[in-house]
């Protein structure tokens, strides 16, 4: 893998937690690295496992998800649900062929820039490790 | 009709402009699909910006707009406006972000640059899809909850009662007052804390607007803006509300008379095991507090419970039963107030092993004159007047291993005990303040400070190592670093300023209410600039210290903020709320009924049709938009406004491609 490889990650952020935990870190001026470009949906609910897919047949070398923590979801179960949802979908990801860890569901509070920052740095180390997505070179 | 869409840079003065090449960024967006015009501006939100995007709208025949901005949780509204007044529907915005989520975090010009492209790119894509969407209204039932009954609700309670609306101000212990109530004098005027809140306390009480409930939990919470419909448990008092006098004769009879540490004093003072928690509560009625009444540890009081004796009204009914009520109300104020931090833990402090070690709390009901001591200023150790009393401040606050903020009441509380020590125990009485820095930021605060170190009263900077206890009194090691001199000091009292923090139960109580906490744990305003006394929640605000430490006037400030924000909702009939429902392709939908599984709030139906089948029916009032029905819907036929599977697939796809 050569060094100058940077992978493309597509984080789905909902409203009321992540995406205000995203504009935090933005606001406390906390640096990472510009891999991310975040998609706003009101709950992480709202995420379905197509879109996830669809995002690493189209480029994307990781996804992230993140929504409120347990018991703090706005719309009561939607991070429940989220989570159920995507551990289902790793298995099937391995049965593809396709490491797990490109798909990364986080837990992140209005309050946690820092963590905001630290998950996707750490997401764009881990995939700079696995390399770029195969998936879509069979659009190709 | 094909999507005309107009974009607009902000420079956002240097905050975007300064790291995202605005010009490049225009440009780049000229060529995206449906862009038919791309300008910039300095402040799309300023005035000049607003117009400029008006006359764009109209003279490009524009349908739709894209701001690439700062985050649509900061200007999304408005955006909208802007929107509006061009001649649009509001909805046919959309923003992309690249001040919180790009400028603000990269350095790099050319980093940032790049970036910004690719966030623009993928909300041209979205606004290509988006459609014209009407915002549903809701009734605003009339009424507000107010949950805390210390000096910040009852101040929201009362403004709202006097702006005309009926207020449910609900307190969890036996009297309203909180914190406020347990203060002698307050700072920096010296006023008498019981004279000024006590007038207040009896107002809620008499004003017709106003319905307390204390001795009262809110058990939970459900619905949204306009329409909030709250349980309340009313915890049995044992004692009959409407026929208590308030004599007092239970309490003196009470065989526990005088035994029971009196919380309100801070454990210094006794009360009875039924009891008032001081003379001017307000409801004036008692209480059997059933963690000590014999009655109920026992099972038994002696021959028989002495308080039912002695009560001429015959208001003692050990069988009474908690009740719930329910409430319904259009906007709720949320203003819990803080807890203290017990410093019994750290044990450089000796405040666990040593009675004479104390905190302001206890000092406070110590010069009150209606405390444990009458006023005197006494030794708890032994009852005789300290000749030299050292005040230690900052004890878990600014501390990174306790409490990494300020608590912004203790230097000023300190000052103003030094000087009623003085007062009371004449100018004989050695003080000593130890300080980290002594914050007086407030009106009239400054010159309290100057007045007071006009004292005769020693002020060491530095925090103890440690109190030593010798018996006979106590020993502070402390380094002030305005000489470079280690001193020992020698003192009898100890008065410790703890941090202020967040109640106990504040994670349990934001959950039930379903607001946020920021890190420190209090309750998270909405901007912590422009919208102190919102939360995400539309229609819950707060108020006082459940937000932040605040003194009493910040928080009465606060308060009256919060009932102001509160009655802009309560003075409109209907509220306007956000489209982004889900709505049934009836095409589509094969009536399996999956949704309703799904669906948090029971909103969706299945509706019979004259063909025997079933369909899906959304009941915009419940539906809050969370969208969980749409990726369950196996068939397609659900979908949420706003947020359609085209639309978020179209962002994907314009994010995931390669440049």
């Amino acid at each position: 893998m050569t060094d100058s490889y940077e992978p493309n990650i597509i984080a789905f952020l909902c409203n009321w937690c992540s995406y205000a935990g995203s504009d935090l870190a933005g606001t406390s001026r906390i640096k990472y690295p510009p891999n991310v470009r975040s998609i706003r949906v009101m709950c992480s609910g709202r995420v379905d496992t197509s879109f996830i897919l669809r995002a690493l047949k189209k480029g994307a070398d990781g996804v992230l998800i993140a929504g409120c923590h347990p018991g703090d979801c706005h719309y009561q179960s939607g991070n429940y649900k989220t989570n159920r949802r995507i551990i289902l979908l790793k298995k099937l990801l391995d049965q593809l062929g396709i490491d797990e860890k490109r798909v990364r569901f986080d837990y992140i509070s209005a309050s946690e820039g820092q963590k905001f920052a630290d998950v996707v740095t750490e997401f764009v180390n881990e995939l700079k490790e696995i390399g770029p997505c195969t998936l879509k070179e069979v659009e190709q | 009709m094909a999507k005309r869409i107009g974009v607009f840079i902000c420079h956002c003065g240097e905050n975007i402009a300064s790291k995202v090449d605005v010009e490049q960024l225009r440009k780049y967006a000229e060529n995206l699909d449906n862009v038919v015009v791309s300008k910039t501006h300095k402040y799309i939100c300023s005035e000049g910006g607003a117009n400029e995007i008006k006359e764009t709208i109209k003279k490009y025949k524009l349908n739709g707009l894209v701001t690439a901005s700062c985050s649509p949780r900061m200007h999304e509204h408005t955006f909208r406006k802007i929107v509006k007044d061009g001649g649009l529907n509001p909805f046919n915005l959309e923003i992309a972000n690249i001040r919180e989520q790009c400028s603000w975090i990269h350095d790099d010009r050319k980093i940032a640059t790049t970036k910004a492209k690719k966030i623009l790119r993928g909300a041209v894509a979205k606004a290509g899809l988006l459609e014209s969407l009407v915002a549903p209204k809701v009734k605003v039932k009339p009424g507000a909850m107010v949950i805390g009954g210390g000096i910040a609700g009852i101040q929201s309670a009362l403004d709202l009662a006097e702006k005309g609306h009926k207020v449910y101000l609900v307190e969890k212990s036996p009297t309203i007052g909180g914190r406020m109530a347990q203060l002698d004098k307050t700072f920096p005027t010296l006023d008498c804390s019981g004279c000024i809140l006590t007038p207040k306390m009896k107002e809620v009480s008499s004003n017709p607007n106003i319905t307390l409930l204390t001795y009262s939990e809110v058990t939970n919470i459900e619905g949204s803006i306009g329409n909030y419909n709250v349980n309340v448990k009313k915890k049995a008092r044992y004692v009959d509300l409407k026929a208590c006098k308030g004599c007092g004769d239970c309490a003196v009879a009470c065989r526990l008379h005088d035994r029971i540490d009196c919380e309100f004093d801070m454990g210094l003072g006794k009360r009875s095991a039924i009891y008032v928690p001081f003379a001017q509560a307000i409801p004036p009625k008692y209480t059997i507090d059933k963690d000590t009444c014999l009655m109920f540890t026992k099972g038994k009081c002696g021959t028989g419970p002495l308080c039912v004796e002695a009560c001429p009204e015959n208001c003692i009914d050990f069988k009474q039963k908690d009740t719930e009520v329910n409430i319904e109300v259009g906007v709720i104020i949320v203003a819990t107030g803080y807890d203290v931090l017990d410093p019994s833990a750290m044990n450089e402090y000796s405040y666990a092993n040593c009675k004479d070690v104390i905190t302001t709390l206890e000092m406070e009901r110590l010069i009150s004159s209606a405390g444990p001591t009458d006023g005197k200023i006494l030794k708890p150790s032994n009852g005789e007047e300290p000749k030299s009393v050292t005040f230690l401040l900052c004890v878990g606050s600014r501390d990174e291993t306790e409490c990494s903020w300020c608590c912004r009441i203790g230097c000023m509380s300190a000052l103003k005990q030094a000087y009623l020590l003085k007062e009371k125990l004449g100018d004989k009485v050695e003080i000593n303040i130890c300080y980290t820095d002594i914050r007086s930021f407030g009106k009239g605060y400054e010159e309290f400070y100057r007045k007071i170190r006009g004292m005769n009263i020693n002020f060491f900077r530095g925090r103890p190592s440690e109190v030593k206890d010798n018996k006979e009194n106590l020993k502070i090691d402390i380094f002030d670093t305005t000489t470079n001199k280690l001193f020992e000091i020698t003192t009898d009292l100890v008065v410790l300023t703890p941090a202020i923090v967040p109640r106990d139960d504040a994670d349990v109580f934001s959950r039930l209410v379903r607001i946020s906490q920021s890190a420190d744990g209090f309750l998270l305003e909405a901007h912590p600039k422009l919208r102190p006394m919102d939360t995400f929640t539309s229609g819950i605000f707060i108020a006082g210290s459940c937000q932040g430490p605040k003194d009493v006037q910040d928080s009465v400030a606060h308060a009256s903020g919060a009932a102001s924000r509160a009655a802009n909702i309560l003075s409109k009939e209907e509220y306007e709320t956000e489209p982004f429902i889900s709505i049934v392709n009836e095409d589509l939908c094969s009536g399996c009924a999956t949704c309703i599984s799904v669906c948090p709030y029971d909103a969706i139906t299945l509706e019979k049709q004259k063909d025997d089948t079933s369909i899906a029916k959304v009941d915009e009032t419940l539906c809050m938009g969370c969208g969980a029905c749409v990726v369950a819907c196996p068939s397609g036929a659900m979908q949420q406004q706003g947020f359609k599977d085209k639309q978020i697939l179209a962002m994907i796809d314009a994010y995931a491609k390669e440049d």
